[in-house]
C-alpha cells in the first residue's frame, strides 16, 4: 500500500481553505432535517443498487412460494378455502403480508451493523436536526422496498391465475403494505438500539419470522384452525394485513363496510382492519420511543 | 475568547471501573493539544465525552464556551471528530461519504461541493475519491476520515489514536498534516498511547494514567522538571553482567553521576541519569577506559516522555500497556463504545 501514498502538498494548505463562511440564512429545521434524512435514505438506496442480492432474493423467495406452494394444494376441493377459485388465489394476500413483513423484521440489521462498526457513531457526533431522521431513513427504505416486492409478487400472482384487483383495490393494497411495514420497521429498529448486536437480533427476528406465518390467515383460513389457533391469529397484526387484501382478490366491488373477518370476538370490517393495523403503527411508535430517546438523545 | 477545550473534573463510571476520576485540562485556539497514556487510561472515554458520544457523571465539558452537556448539537457543529477506529461505508465511494458527511453538517448543496473538492484536494484523494471505500488501504482510510472530519470547517479537530495500525509513511503523512492543520489555525487535540507522536506533534501535553492527569504541560518543560540527561553506556554488544556490575560501581563513584541501572533487556547495557553536563560522555568513558574495560557505544539524551511517565507512575509506559491489555473487558468497552 506503501506505493499509494504520496504527502500532501505543502502549498495547497492555506488558512482560508479552511474556514466556512457562515451561511447568510442558516436553513430552517425542516429543511436540515429534511436534508439529512434525505442524505441518509439515498445512503441506503446506493447499498442497494451496488449489493442487490437481498432484494433481488426478497423477490424471488415470494415468487416461489406462490408457484411451489400454490402446487403444493392445487388439487385441494374447490371452496375448500372459502370463496376462492383456487388456492393459488388464496395465498396471494398471504405471500404479499409475508414478504413485506420479512423485510420490515430485518430492517434493524442494517443499523445494528452500523452500531457495531462505528458508522452511527459518525451519525451521532454530527449534529443532526433530530436523529428521528435516522429511523426515518430506514423506515422510508424499508416501505419503498416492501412496495416494489409487493408489485412484483401482484403481477406474478396474476400470471398464476389469482386474478388483480382493481385500481383502488391496488392503491388500498399499497396503502395495507405501508402500514405494516412502517409498524414493523419501528419495532425491528427499536430491537437494533436495544439487542447487544447482530446475533441476537437474528435470533429474535428467526424466532418471530415463521411463528408469526404460521399463526395468521396467511396460509389458511381462520376456520381451518383449533379454536386457540383462532385466537391467537386474531391477536396477529399480520391478519389484519392480508385478510383485507384476500377480500380485495375475491371482491371487485369493496367498502370500508365489507366483512373481511370473521374473529372470535366478532366481524371485522375492512375498515376495522385498518384502524387496526393503525392502531398497531401507534403502539410499535410509541413503545419504541423511550428505547430510541436512550440510545439516540 | 474562550478556550477551544475546557475540561474541569471530569468523572465518569461504567458500573464499578472508574473510566476516569479526575481529569481537567484545556486547549488553547491554535495548538495541537496530546493526550498520552497507556491503553485504559481513560482517553477515550474523555474523547467520547466531549464529542458528546457519552455524558459525563461530573464534571464541566465546554467547546469554544459550549456546554457540551446543554448544548450538545452546538457543540457538534464545532467539532470533527476521526474517531480510533474507522468506519467508512465499504460500498460508498469516499466522495459518496463526504457528501453524506455535508448533508449531514446540513451544508447548502453548491457549499458542499465546493467544500468536498477543497477537502479531497487538501488530502490528496483526487485518484481515490470515486472509489469505493472498500478498496482503500488503512492510510488513505484515515485520509478520508481525517477530510470528513475538516468538512464542516469545526472549531476544534479531535482524533482518537490517529496513527494506530498505520505504516510508518501514513503515520509520517499524518503529523505533516496536523502540522499544517494548526499552521492553518485550527485546534487539534489528540490522543496517543505512542510517545515519539505526543513528542513530535504536541504543543502542549497532558499525560492521563488510570483517570487521572498526572503531569501537564510542554513536552519540554514536562522533560526538564525530571530532570538529568539519559546516558546509554555499552560497553560490548553483548557485556557479561560481571563487567556491567563492575562499571556499575565505578560510575556510582563519579559526582554528577545519579544512578545507574543495569538494563538485561539491552545485553547489560548501563543506563545512566546524570546532572547535564559538558564533558559527561567523556568524563565516563574516561573512567571506562581506566579500568581496562572497553566501550562499545555511549549516547546522550534528554529525558524522554516516558520517563516523565516512569517519574510519575513508578513504571513505564510499556509496562502500563502491558498490564492494561491483561486486565481490560474487550466485551464490556465494545459495548460502551456501541451506544
Amino acid at each position: 500500500m506503501s506505493g499509494t501514498v504520496t504527502p500532501p502538498k505543502a502549498n495547497i494548505m492555506q488558512p482560508e481553505a479552511l474556514k466556512l463562511n457562515v451561511v447568510d440564512n442558516p436553513p430552517s429545521v425542516l429543511s436540515q432535517l429534511t436534508q439529512e434524512t434525505l442524505a441518509l435514505t439515498r445512503r441506503l438506496f446506493i447499498q442497494l443498487q451496488r449489493r442487490p442480492s437481498t432484494l433481488v432474493a426478497g423477490i424471488i423467495q415470494p415468487v416461489m412460494w406462490l408457484f411451489l406452494f400454490g402446487a403444493l394444494f392445487q388439487n385441494a376441493p374447490q371452496g375448500l378455502f372459502g370463496n376462492s377459485h383456487t388456492y393459488g388465489q388464496f395465498l396471494s394476500a398471504g405471500v404479499i403480508v409475508f414478504t413485506a413483513f420479512g423485510g420490515a423484521l430485518n430492517a434493524g440489521l442494517p443499523v445494528m451493523f452500523d452500531r457495531e462498526f462505528g458508522f452511527l457513531n459518525r451519525l451521532l457526533v454530527a449534529p443532526l436536526a433530530s436523529r428521528f431522521s435516522i429511523v426515518l431513513a430506514s423506515a422510508l427504505f424499508i416501505v419503498s422496498q416492501s412496495l416494489l416486492q409487493a408489485a412484483v409478487i401482484v403481477v406474478a400472482a396474476a400470471f398464476l391465475g389469482a386474478g388483480l384487483p382493481n385500481i383502488a383495490g391496488l392503491g388500498a393494497i399499497a396503502l395495507i403494505v405501508f402500514l405494516l411495514a412502517l409498524g414493523v420497521t419501528a419495532l425491528s429498529l427499536g430491537l437494533a438500539f436495544t439487542l447487544p448486536g447482530h446475533i441476537e437480533l437474528i435470533a429474535v427476528i428467526f424466532v418471530t419470522n415463521l411463528p408469526l406465518l404460521f399463526a395468521s390467515t396467511a396460509l389458511a383460513p381462520l376456520s381451518f384452525m383449533p379454536q386457540w389457533l383462532q385466537v391467537v391469529a386474531s391477536l396477529n397484526p399480520l391478519s389484519y394485513a392480508i385478510e383485507p387484501i384476500r377480500y380485495l382478490y375475491l371482491h371487485q366491488d369493496w367498502g370500508l363496510n365489507s366483512l373481511v373477518m370473521q374473529a372470535p370476538w366478532g366481524d371485522i370490517t375492512f375498515g376495522g382492519a385498518m384502524l387496526i393495523l393503525l392502531g398497531f403503527n401507534v403502539v410499535a411508535l410509541l413503545s419504541i420511543q423511550p428505547l430510541l430517546r436512550r440510545s439516540l438523545a | 475568547m474562550p478556550p477551544a477545550v475546557l475540561i474541569q473534573n471530569l468523572q465518569k463510571r461504567y458500573g464499578s471501573v472508574e473510566a476516569v476520576k479526575d481529569v481537567s485540562l484545556q486547549v488553547e485556539p491554535g495548538e495541537i493539544f496530546g493526550l498520552l497514556g497507556p491503553n485504559g487510561a481513560g482517553k477515550t472515554t474523555t474523547l467520547r465525552i466531549l464529542c458528546t458520544l457519552s455524558t459525563p457523571d461530573a464534571g464541566r465539558v465546554e467547546l469554544s464556551g459550549i456546554s457540551v452537556v446543554d448544548n450538545p448539537r452546538g457543540a457538534r457543529q464545532r467539532l470533527g471528530y476521526v474517531a480510533q477506529e474507522v468506519a467508512p461505508d465499504k460500498v460508498l465511494t469516499g466522495r459518496e461519504l463526504l457528501q453524506l458527511q455535508a448533508a449531514l453538517y446540513h451544508l447548502p448543496k453548491a457549499k458542499a461541493k465546493e467544500r468536498i473538492n477543497q477537502v479531497i484536494s487538501l488530502l490528496n484523494l483526487e485518484e481515490w475519491a470515486d472509489k469505493r471505500t472498500g478498496t482503500y488501504s488503512g492510510g488513505l482510510r484515515k485520509r478520508l476520515d481525517l477530510a470528513a472530519g475538516l468538512l464542516h470547517a469545526p472549531d476544534v479537530l479531535i482524533l482518537d489514536e490517529p496513527t494506530v495500525g498505520l505504516d510508518i509513511e501514513s503515520r509520517f503523512i499524518v503529523w505533516d498534516f496536523l502540522r499544517q492543520l494548526r499552521a492553518a489555525g485550527t485546534t487539534v487535540l489528540i490522543t496517543s498511547h505512542y510517545l515519539e507522536e505526543i513528542d513530535a506533534l504536541a504543543d502542549r501535553v497532558a499525560i492521563i494514567d488510570r483517570g487521572l492527569v498526572i503531569a501537564a504541560g510542554t513536552p519540554s518543560q514536562l522533560k526538564d522538571k525530571v530532570g538529568g540527561d539519559r546516558v546509554t553506556l555499552r560497553i560490548r554488544e553483548f557485556s557479561p553482567i560481571e563487567e556491567a556490575e563492575k562499571a556499575k560501581n565505578l560510575l556510582q563513584s563519579l559526582p554528577f553521576v545519579q544512578e545507574v541501572i543495569v538494563n538485561s533487556a539491552q545485553g547489560n547495557s548501563l543506563n545512566l541519569v546524570v546532572t547535564p553536563q559538558n564533558d559527561a560522555l567523556i568524563t565516563i568513558q574516561q573512567s571506562i577506559t581506566s579500568a581496562g574495560l572497553p566501550t562499545f557505544g555511549i549516547a546522550q539524551s534528554r529525558p524522554s516522555l516516558d520517563d516523565v511517565y516512569l517519574a510519575a507512575t513508578g513504571r513505564t509506559l510499556m509496562d502500563a500497556e502491558l498490564a492494561a491489555v491483561g486486565s481490560r473487558d474487550p466485551k464490556a468497552e465494545r459495548k460502551q463504545n456501541m451506544k
